[in-house]
């Protein structure tokens, strides 16, 4: 397994400064992939324009949308912008999708809530004739287009793994969480008959430094999943805030079979990337 | 706080008393539409952990609620004429109206206002003066239908008939009686207590031919006297409120409402069949979980519920999905009266999903190991007596003359990388690679019976004498090896699947025009929106396509196969013409099922004829489109019935891809459950296609009658690489 670090782009006070260093560090530190998470009704950093600084400030590190909710875009919009940011990356790009829950993010794209499952299945289906066709260019760097990931933990979400994905990109939450969804991508994927096994992603929140710091990163995640009611204080629960958690947390999604860990801060400032950066270079030992 | 509470059940009164003994200062206040001594149902079942739960919520109920348990552990099962029992359940059970009488009465100490005899009928203006309404109302819940727009209840009624008795027999154990009369298959589920509770289901039939909805309480209390006076030994048997009843199904979307702050609890908010676990310990824990909920926001009631939910809800659909499961068994056991009683039993124990073949070997190990002799002794076909049997797993399978010599099966999905046909070394090493892993059936990855049969250009095929010698190769070098692995090849036509792109790029991307070929199907319709525009087949398509497979089953005999397979599944050609989705013709091959049948068992027929008497023929069927106006199970116990005539040794049962807009289940159980459903109708010998990575998934499928074979995927070997 390899671990990621998401970036600070839904954090209020993410600047240039912090985002662009924080990449360069990951480059050089002991992280595989950069994250971002995509919110319109949200004080947060468009997810592309976050990765396409930083992919002109890296060189290797992988870059992810993970995860982004895809028919709040249209399709053609998502391919293009996907593409060049994979030409622009030298194919680094991973395109982390899923369906988005916020109504109001729907309602301020103008984008009807009521049938984005429908129109994820059909943007999923013409995203790889967008990068596979001549109309819309760019061509992806990476053949076929960039390694594509999709979320979500319903059926019809998993079919869409099996039929459009390279993988699966899980939401979030224990291992034992991910555990289960995993085991069902794979059904998916056996069951669909694509051969092989889907690349599995996985997802984790932290804070560390304290528990003022915990304090202020539990208050981030309460907000963040406000409109997701019960089930936000349960996210909230589930935040990493010490060097063990973060260790134990690592672990058990390397048992589950994950092979990418994203870790998100909840709070935006060098001290969590640097703190993070230290617990997982020094004492997890991954591929 | 001011706290109102709508019923007095067990549920309504423990969380007004966990509630009241934290907070002195807030008023409780409890209305029953009953009178205090009045209860309908008889004894009620704890499992460990609920009782752990009630000692430290309040140790004093604790007690007195232990003090009168009943503790047993086996589960007793008669059967036709034989009686079984399995050990290592523990459960603990007592009566309603004692547990109702504790909690009355610790309510009362602790200063909880209770109020009998007094029904509300106007939910909302008690909860416009509560600070806190709990609907713990029951399966019929005032409160709940009070406030449907905001609860969204979803109430589905099951098929069956039942009815609650008492009677002072003791039943020492749980006891499970199956009896069929002239007037059907009677299910009674009997369990102890200071009396014993006896619940009667039946089919709705089996209640109409008795005249139950006829006969009067005293007639239909004297039937079953009757009918089971061997089990009561001259007991009567009681009813309270005697009526039949169809178990209704209580979900919620939520169960709370937090303008109003109103919350359900028990089943007002959702229920569970009685089969596997009273609806009195859900209730319990759910009163629990809400006064936890309160310690943990003192301050915020809104918090407060919404932990309660956030707590309780995962538990609870555990819980509603094991119910759904045994309720659809109790609902059809007559489906499994074909089974012998030792593996009725295993069947019945297993039916919830949450009981494994493992789990089963921990509760009872003497159970388990009579079982697997009696499996030992039926698979291979002797009465020779085994002092110790290997599990079910571990057995042959004879199919005609072939034997396989063990129950799990690898399948690989489809690669790409032949050549006009000819497998590519890989693909032939593949063979022979998961042939020396000790399964008992490798089948070949989907083969094609003609070159626009194959589904990528580097499918596959069995068309030319070069395809037959290659395949050849690798069956004897895998012999040479592994000698008594059965092999077996899968045949296919892609029809309108076919001329797409390898599926490392995703399912179904069609070819460039350039590379592509003409594709035939049932109908003039495309796979999916991007896909080629396939060709209806006319009489001479399908003549040569007949001969086709024929051909390739002729040469697959010759290249040493010793089981075929014919792919009947997942939207490739022969599946057009039997799905209703993709099936538009107005020929005698198309409209109903018996015509969208005919040319796949022609297909079938052709084939069975050019191979050997002595080698098994197996299809691949689907058990639904997973679609509305769809192929469903019904039509799948007719194919699967035609098939099994025409001399079908086995079905290997898939689902869904019949057409591209599916909506499949990925539920780690749900094609077992097909699977299941098929091979006990049809009466035929079927293949598993779920995600099993386990023996224990293999032992439990085989054991319990869901499937012969299973398809296997074992952590350490990979079996769809390529």
């Amino acid at each position: 397994m390899q671990v990621g670090i998401g970036l600070p782009n839904t954090l209020s006070n993410a600047d240039r400064e912090l985002t662009v260093s924080w990449a360069r560090k990951a480059e050089a530190g002991p992280f595989t992939s950069l994250g971002v998470f995509d919110r319109l009704v949200y004080d947060s950093l468009d997810p592309f324009q976050t990765l396409a600084v930083c992919a002109g400030a890296t060189e290797e590190i992988r870059l992810s949308t993970s995860i982004i909710a895809g028919p709040l875009r249209s399709n053609a919009m998502v391919a293009k912008k996907a593409a060049t940011l994979d030409v622009l990356s030298d194919g680094r790009l991973t395109l982390g999708l899923a369906l988005g829950a916020r109504k109001d993010d729907y309602e301020a794209a103008d984008s009807e809530y009521r049938t984005r499952g429908r129109r994820f299945t059909k943007q999923l289906d013409e995203l790889r004739s967008y990068w596979e066709g001549d109309e819309i260019g760019p061509d992806p760097a990476q053949d076929g287009g960039p390694e594509l990931l999709v979320g979500g933990s319903s059926d019809p979400a998993f079919k869409r793994v099996g039929r459009f994905g390279d993988g699966y990109i899980h939401g979030g939450g224990p291992p034992r969480a991910f555990a289960k969804d995993a085991e069902k991508a794979r059904a998916a994927w056996s069951e669909e008959g694509r051969p092989g096994e889907p690349t599995l992603w996985g997802h984790g929140y932290f804070a560390l430094g304290g528990e003022e710091q915990a304090e202020r990163g539990r208050e981030y995640l309460l907000d963040y999943y406000e409109f997701t009611g019960p089930f936000a204080e349960r996210i909230a629960e589930g935040l990493l805030t010490t060097p063990q958690e973060i260790i134990q947390f690592i672990r058990g999604y390397e048992e589950e079979g994950c092979d990418e860990l994203l870790l998100f801060p909840t709070v935006a400032d060098e001290e969590q990337y640097d703190r993070l950066a230290e617990i997982v270079g020094n004492e997890w030992a991954g591929e | 706080m001011n706290v109102n509470v709508i019923g007095g059940g067990p549920g309504g009164l423990y969380a007004s008393l966990l509630l009241k003994k934290s907070n002195p200062d807030w008023n409780i206040t409890v209305y029953e539409r009953d009178p205090a001594d009045n209860t309908y149902g008889w004894g009620i079942v704890f499992s460990d952990s609920t009782l752990s739960a009630l000692r430290e919520a309040d140790y004093k109920t604790h007690q007195q609620i232990t003090n009168q348990f009943i503790k047993w552990d086996p589960i007793d099962v008669y059967y036709d004429g034989e009686y079984i029992r399995c050990g290592g359940h523990r459960f603990a059970g007592m009566m309603r109206a004692d547990l109702k009488d504790i909690l009355r009465e610790r309510c009362a100490e602790v200063g909880v206002e209770m109020h009998f005899d007094t029904a509300i009928d106007d939910p909302k203006a008690l909860a416009a003066e509560s600070e806190l309404l709990i609907g713990a109302d029951g399966a019929q819940s005032v409160t709940r239908e009070t406030f449907s727009e905001e609860f969204k209840p979803r109430i589905t009624d099951g098929n069956a008939k039942f009815a609650w008795f008492g009677t002072e027999k003791p039943f020492d154990v749980f006891t499970f009686i199956f009896r069929e009369n002239e007037d059907g298959l009677w299910r009674i589920h009997a369990y102890p207590g200071r009396k014993s509770t006896f619940i009667v289901e039946c089919t709705e039939e089996t209640w109409r031919n008795a005249g139950l909805d006829e006969k009067s309480e005293g007639e239909g209390l004297a039937y079953f006297e009757e009918l089971f006076a061997d089990h009561l030994n001259g007991y009567d048997l009681e009813s309270k409120l005697y009526g039949w009843r169809n178990f209704p199904l209580v979900e919620n979307r939520t169960w709370y409402h937090n303008d109003e702050n109103v919350v359900l609890l028990g089943d007002a908010a959702h229920t569970a069949h009685f089969s596997i676990g009273s609806g009195t310990k859900m209730a319990m824990e759910d009163a629990i979980a809400l006064y936890e909920g309160f310690e943990e926001h003192p301050e915020d009631e809104d918090a407060a519920i919404r932990w309660y939910e956030k707590e309780r809800r995962p538990a609870v659909e555990a819980l509603q999905k094991a119910s759904r499961h045994s309720r659809k068994y109790f609902e059809n056991v007559e489906r499994y009266t074909n089974l012998d009683p030792q593996q009725f039993v295993f069947n019945m124990l297993t039916r919830s999903g949450r009981i494994t073949y493992d789990e089963l070997g921990i509760r009872d190990r003497e159970y388990v190991d009579e079982f697997d002799r009696w499996h030992a002794r039926r698979s291979n076909g002797t009465e020779a007596g085994q002092t110790v049997a290997t599990p079910p797993m571990h057995q042959p399978l004879s199919l005609r003359d072939v034997t396989v010599p063990n129950r799990a099966a690898f399948s690989p999905t489809p690669s790409s990388d032949a050549t006009d046909g000819t497998p590519s070394e890989p693909q032939l090493r593949r063979l022979t690679d998961l042939g020396l892993e000790g399964v008992g059936l490798v089948m070949t990855e989907p083969v094609a019976v003609s070159p626009i049969g194959r589904i990528t250009p580097g499918t596959p095929g069995l068309y030319e004498a070069d395809h037959r010698d290659a395949w050849a190769s690798a069956v004897e070098r895998t012999r040479d090896r592994a000698d008594g692995t059965t092999l077996g090849i899968e045949l296919v036509h892609a029809g309108q699947r076919g001329a797409t792109k390898p599926r490392t790029y995703g399912l179904d991307r069609p070819l460039p025009e350039e590379d592509a070929w003409e594709l035939l199907s049932a109908s003039a319709t495309p796979y999916t929106s991007s896909s080629q525009v396939p060709k209806a087949m006319d009489a001479d398509d399908m003549e040569r396509v007949r001969e086709q497979f024929a051909h390739a089953a002729e040469l697959a005999d010759q290249a040493g196969f010793d089981l075929l397979q014919l792919h009947f599944g997942h939207g490739y050609l022969l599946s057009s013409f039997i799905s209703p989705r993709t099936n538009e013709r107005d020929d005698e091959y198309g409209g109903a099922l018996e015509n969208r049948l005919r040319y796949p068992l022609e297909v079938f027929d052709a084939v069975r004829t050019v191979w050997p008497d002595e080698k098994p023929v197996t299809v691949k069927l689907p058990a639904t489109d997973w679609a509305p106006n769809g192929y469903d199970m019904g039509e799948a116990f007719t194919a699967g019935t035609r098939l099994k005539e025409r001399g079908c040794d086995l079905l290997t049962v898939v689902a869904g891809q019949t057409t591209a807009n599916d909506r499949p289940k990925f539920d780690t159980g749900v094609l077992g459950n097909y699977c299941e459903q098929i091979r006990n109708e049809v009466q035929v010998p079927t293949m598993s296609t779920n995600y099993l990575t386990t023996t224990d998934d293999v032992n439990t499928q085989v054991g319990g009658a869901t499937a012969d074979l299973c398809h296997w995927y074992p952590e350490n070997v990979d079996v769809n690489s390529l």
